[in-house]
């Protein structure tokens, strides 16, 4: 994102002279360019000027040579004398001005320098080479002023080098928003900062601020054509394309200092003359230009997309495979016409027409290209340069003959080079369109009651032709600037009247919802099994939903398993955990077990949420225009591509179920826990479920696993014991055990009807206990249920208070008792009634399960 | 010698007397219990004096009856108190001996509690049902045009690139036009389609962003939606709206401030920033979330007129919420699921 150098800025604005990072932050933010970063000074302390005095090389035992150095450092001279200053490089001599940082300094590292001991001398500060400023990477030694672009007639020894490098500066960066390319600029960032402060703005982006105006194209310009057979959205992938030329340039003329150092404060690297100038009139005006060697570049350029299988080395010396979406910039060596590519337009040239060198001839292009084709590339090739981030953004189509013109002007200052009067403008581009308005839909909109003036003055200061009609309608047709493409609608102009005006002015008003019903009943009910467990002794846990193959392993899962059906994701956070959760429990075990692992054995944890349940070959999802209501019919194409998600919730216990301590031992956790947390969640979803034994269901032990289903058979869920092999896959505690349920599952199965209430008898009740023998194989379940319907409506609960097996009951053989009450509505129950409720209890137990009543 | 006179007055204050002296001295129940017998029982003093009423001539009666009674009722009374005071004294020996060191821990039963990042979503959501809005939810694998197209993220745009997204990949790579919700802002789309307007819905719930976990970012993470479409909102009202939810969050103090930004699903787009009153190193702003007013091409994608209808929306994130009010330094631990994280916020927060 923009860095912006302070002094570049105030090319542009108004600044004050006090003007500080964090002030200029502030006054950015009231416009929407947000702080990114201060970037604090580079380098602090004393760093000066030096002129070298004497140079005396001294070899070491170790091979080098060192140089002890005399250094003139005027006022910072100790006692009128220069310093001593041990030096390792040896691209210097003497009388050369250079940059030496003394005791106290800090470099960027932080490197503090001090006064030491080293090669028999004592070493009073330090000669600097660019890279130890961190100013470039330069391998070559020392930075010798006059080779950077100095001149020595501009330099004093003991002259601060921090102003002169622009080193001492905090420098802010900004974050631009996707709908503010303009602001990817000096000019754009300085109009903002006039929005803002009302400081006095000079828009350097116009022909009339150059000294000389652009001039036409003309028929003998650079030969360009645009040949798009492609068009992405109908849009021509470029609709303009300035080419300037300038020859007999100095290939050896340095970027001036001033030059670099505004460049490297804006985080840009210095490269060559013709290159730095591009780069500093895109970062000063925000039109990606391109500088050519006029020598190796074959008229006509042929704009055109890219021909499957052709490639190009870019100027990251990556070689890319090109997409038939590309759009290239080519040229036509030997009359082949766009035969050779020399660039991926607007996102990064070629190594082969790259200005080197030797380059004295340049061809420069300005061009203009569409955001959406511009974006697709940089995306493609993972691309994101400065050009990119501009046209993706958009550009404004009038700079590129502006930008030229800079940069012909400063090749010709800066390079020695001569502007060649042939020029080439190919210029199709469109306009911004206008828009109808009315000046009353800010206030409106923003509920602050804005006067005409004030709308009609801010869009016009933010650059728009306001169309006035000649009645009083408050209707008027807004032509926006051209480098605001983003402004299509009213509502974006009413963003700029707010903005502009101060989002501060805005009132801080209540509304009155018209009243809604409240939660939804399952939304209440989700709360009230959430409580239930937690008050039950379950600790909720959230669980990423992330899952692979080998989670679903440990569980034993079988392969053709339900739950191994699952979304995949193409860009998985972890490899080995590509798919996207068809239950909780696989990850909720995983939580389970990390306690464990941090020494915490006694657990119980549940989780709340919804699992991932793809129907295999559904189709994809219809890609549907923005802005547009989608058909019934499309909107059902949707919602069949979207997997079902149902909500689930799960549980994990392990250890201790009651803890150990003054009392007695803890008691174990068992099957029994996890099927009564199931019976729990149904009891406070209200639905009635039953419990049947399931003896094929990972991750469960085969005996002790119960399937809960609703009264009409559907399944809803598992509880039980853990498999021991799953147990021990996982490192969890034996006998641990667990639960899953369908919760939007139980939830529809709600009647959702209010309980209709059974009156309450006051009558006496009967107790009645019965102790019935049957096969050991007979679930318990199914005696009770012979018991109740033997019971009939007297019955208002029975209770299986004992199990017993043994030899009194015989082999194979296992009694179970009963307490049952009996209570009648409207008398009390005499010895007959509850002679006759026996007799039938007796009678349906020995039909229905075959059981005996025990003697 | 003469049988004595059982209503003999002189005898009768001695019986008295000699019956009070026993039942105070009476040390315990049993004691107690024989001294009644001794001195009401059917031989005693008092009981023959009172049997010898009976024999006497008519007119006697009521004056011996005078004589008798109260006596009787003295010491019946006396025998009365005696025995409550040492039924007391017994009571209260017997609890003492009952006497359990209550500091010993207690807790058999294991306590459980909530996620607090879900207690803060129902206190969320409560906050809004308060104000008469009401709460929805959408799915999580979610269409790419209801996480973008519907929100003004034509397949191109810039910020589509911005999100970070998790892609669904289909069968053998095809594409499925699926994502992971990178927003609660989907559910914006689906509420306006389901329920029409006017429309005030809250949305707390779980999105996706292809960041890796460090101690503030979470690729799982929450956020809650606000969106209201009704005839005649403004940003004043949005304001309004944000002020309300923050004071409900973080006190009475706590107000927000608007910046300009970009959002694609809202115009005019705002980052709002919270008052934080309890904010280290003393009160200031801070980033809470972004807000605008609702995109007129949102409305249309749901089939609302955004000549008739204006909205605003805003969304801010669970965890920063949470970690702001319960000063939580680090997203592992919302995330990891140890149960001593948890166990701190009970069921309530």
């Amino acid at each position: 994102m923009p860095r912006i150098v302070m002094d570049w800025l105030a090319e542009h604005v108004e600044l004050p002279a006090d003007l500080t990072a964090d002030r200029l932050a502030a006054d950015l933010v009231r416009v929407g360019l947000e702080e990114e970063a201060v970037h604090g000074a580079a380098v602090t302390g004393p760093l000066v000027v030096g002129q070298v005095l004497e140079v005396t090389p001294e070899p070491q035992k170790n091979g080098k040579t060192i140089n002890w150095c005399q250094v003139d450092v005027g006022e910072h001279n100790v006692d009128g004398a220069p310093r001593g200053i041990v030096c390792g490089a040896h691209n210097f001599g003497v009388g050369d001005l250079v940059v030496v940082a003394l005791p106290g300094a800090v470099l960027p590292g932080p490197f503090a320098i001090s006064s030491r001991k080293t090669y028999g001398h004592v070493s009073d500060g330090m000669i600097c080479s660019v890279r130890e400023l961190g100013i470039g990477d330069d391998h070559d030694g020392i930075m010798v002023l006059t080779r950077h672009g100095y001149d020595a007639a501009d330099l004093v020894p003991g002259q601060d080098a921090l102003a002169l490098l622009g080193l001492g500066d905090e420098v802010l960066e900004i974050n631009v928003t996707p709908d503010r390319g303009y602001a990817f600029s000096y000019r754009g960032v300085a109009r903002e900062y006039a929005h803002s402060t009302g400081a006095a703005f000079t828009d350097l982006g116009l022909p009339e601020a150059l000294p000389t105006p652009p001039p036409a194209a003309t028929p003998d310009g650079f030969a360009v054509e645009v040949d798009d057979v492609a068009p992405v959205h109908g849009q021509v992938g470029c609709d303009r394309f300035v080419t300037r030329v300038v020859r007999g340039i100095d290939p050896g003329a340095p970027t001036p200092a001033w030059m670099r150092r505004r460049l490297e404060g804006s985080g840009m690297r210095s490269i060559s003359l013709a290159v730095d100038v591009t780069n500093y009139v895109m970062l000063d005006l925000g039109q990606p230009l391109h500088a050519y060697d006029l020598a190796k570049v074959a008229a006509p350029i042929v704009v055109r997309r890219a021909a499957a299988g052709e490639r190009l080395t870019t100027l990251d010396d990556v070689e890319r495979r090109l997409d038939p979406e590309d759009l290239l910039i080519t040229d036509s060596p030997d009359g082949a016409r766009g035969s050779r590519v020399l660039g991926l337009a607007g996102v990064m040239g070629g190594a082969s027409s790259e200005v080197g060198e030797t380059t004295t001839d340049v061809l420069v292009e300005a061009a203009h290209f569409d955001p959406v084709t511009v974006a697709r590339t940089a995306r493609r090739h993972r691309l994101p340069s400065e050009a990119a981030k501009r046209f993706e953004r958009g550009v404004d189509p009038l700079l590129p003959a502006v930008a030229a013109q800079r940069v012909v002007d400063l090749l010709v200052e800066l390079g020695g080079g001569t502007a060649d009067p042939a020029v080439s403008d190919l210029d199709t581009a469109t306009r911004p369109a206008p828009v109808a308005f009315d000046v009353t839909l800010p206030a409106r909109l923003a509920g602050v009651p804005y006067t005409r003036e004030e709308v009609v003055g801010t869009l016009r200061e933010i650059g728009c032709a306001i169309d006035e009609p000649a009645d009083a309608s408050t209707d008027v047709v807004v032509t926006p600037p051209t480098w605001r493409p983003d402004l299509t609608e009213p509502a974006a102009l009413v963003e700029e009247v707010v903005r502009i005006t101060g989002y501060d002015r805005v009132p801080s008003v209540l509304p009155a919802a018209p009243g809604g019903r409240g939660l939804t009943s399952e939304q209440r009910i989700r709360r009230s099994v959430a409580r239930a467990l937690a008050e039950a002794g379950f600790v909720e846990v959230l669980s990423y939903p992330f899952v692979g193959a080998a989670d679903l392993d440990a569980l034993g899962l079988p392969d053709d398993d339900e739950r191994r059906v699952a979304v995949r994701l193409a860009n998985p956070l972890a490899d080995d955990r590509p798919l996207m959760r068809t239950h909780l429990l696989v990850t909720l075990l995983e939580t389970a077990r990390r306690n464990v692992s941090r020494g915490l054995g006694d657990v119980a944890v549940f989780e709340l949420g919804l699992v991932t349940r793809p129907t295999p070959g559904a189709p994809a999802a219809p890609q549907l225009p923005v802005g547009v209501r989608p058909s019934d019919e499309d909107l059902d194409a949707v919602a069949a591509a979207v997997p079902a998600q149902p909500r689930s919730v799960a549980g994990v216990l392990a250890g201790n179920r009651g803890p150990a301590g003054w009392w007695g031992p803890g008691r174990p956790v068992d099957w029994a826990d996890a099927v009564d947390a199931a019976r729990l969640v149904a009891r406070r979803v209200g639905v009635d479920v039953v419990v049947v034994a399931d003896p094929e269901r990972m991750p469960w032990h085969p005996g002790r696993c119960a399937r809960v289903e609703l009264t009409d058979g559907t399944p809803v869920g598992h509880a039980g014991e853990l498999h021991p092999k799953v147990v021990e896959n996982l490192g969890l505690p034996a006998r641990s055990a667990a639960f899953e349920l369908d919760l939007s599952a139980m939830i529809a199965a709600t009647s959702g009807a209010p309980v209709a209430a059974a009156p309450v008898s006051a009558f006496p009740a009967a107790k009645e206990d019965f102790a019935f023998v049957v096969d050991a194989d007979v679930p318990a379940a199914d005696v009770r249920a012979a018991i109740v319907a033997g019971a009939g409506e007297l019955l208002e609960d029975a209770t299986l208070f004992d199990v017993f097996t043994g030899e009194q009951v015989g082999d194979g053989k296992k009694s179970l008792a009963y307490s049952l009450r009996l209570r009648a509505a409207d008398r009390t129950l005499g010895a007959d009634d509850v002679r006759a409720v026996r007799e039938s209890v007796v009678a349906a137990a020995g039909r229905r399960v075959g059981a005996v009543l025990r003697g | 010698m003469s049988t004595p006179d059982p209503l003999d007055t002189a005898a009768l204050d001695a019986a008295v007397d000699a019956a009070l002296a026993d039942i105070a001295a009476a040390g315990d129940l049993d004691a107690l219990k024989a001294v009644r017998t001794t001195h009401t029982g059917d031989r005693s003093p008092l009981a023959l004096a009172n049997r010898a009423i009976g024999g006497l001539p008519g007119p006697e009666k009521a004056a011996a009856g005078k004589n008798v009674g109260p006596r009787r009722g003295r010491v019946n009374q006396a025998i009365a108190a005696r025995q409550a005071e040492l039924e007391a004294e017994r009571d209260a020996l017997v609890l003492a001996t009952e006497t359990v060191d209550v500091t010993l821990p207690t807790g058999r039963a294991p306590v459980g509690s909530r996620h607090p990042i879900e207690l803060v979503q129902e206190r969320i959501a409560d906050f809004f049902v308060g104000l008469g809005w009401e709460i929805a939810d959408g799915p999580e694998v979610e269409a790419e045009w209801f996480n973008f197209d519907a929100l003004n993220f034509g397949p191109d745009h810039p910020a589509r690139q911005m999100q970070d997204t998790f892609y669904v990949e289909g069968t053998d790579g095809a594409e499925t036009n699926l994502v992971l919700r990178t927003h609660t802002s989907p559910v914006q789309a689906r509420s306006l389609l389901a329920r029409g307007v006017p429309l005030y819905v809250a949305v707390p719930g779980k999105v996706f962003r292809t960041d890796a976990l460090d101690a503030t970012h979470t690729p799982v993470f929450h956020q809650v939606e606000g969106l209201a479409v009704d005839k005649g909102l403004t940003m004043g009202n949005l304001v309004g709206t944000l002020d309300a939810f923050a004071r409900a969050m973080f006190g009475p103090e706590a107000k927000t401030r608007l910046r300009p930004s970009f959002f694609p699903f809202t115009e005019p787009s705002a980052e709002m920033d919270l008052w934080f009153p309890q904010k280290k190193g003393g009160p200031g702003w801070i980033e809470w979330g972004g807000c605008g007013m609702v995109h007129p091409n949102v409305l249309r994608a749901a089939g609302v007129d955004p000549e008739e209808y204006s909205g605003f929306a805003f969304g801010m994130g669970i965890e920063r919420t949470l970690m702001l009010r319960h000063s939580i330094a680090d997203m592992h631990d919302i995330v990891e699921g140890d149960v001593r994280f948890s166990t701190q916020f009970g069921t309530e927060i």
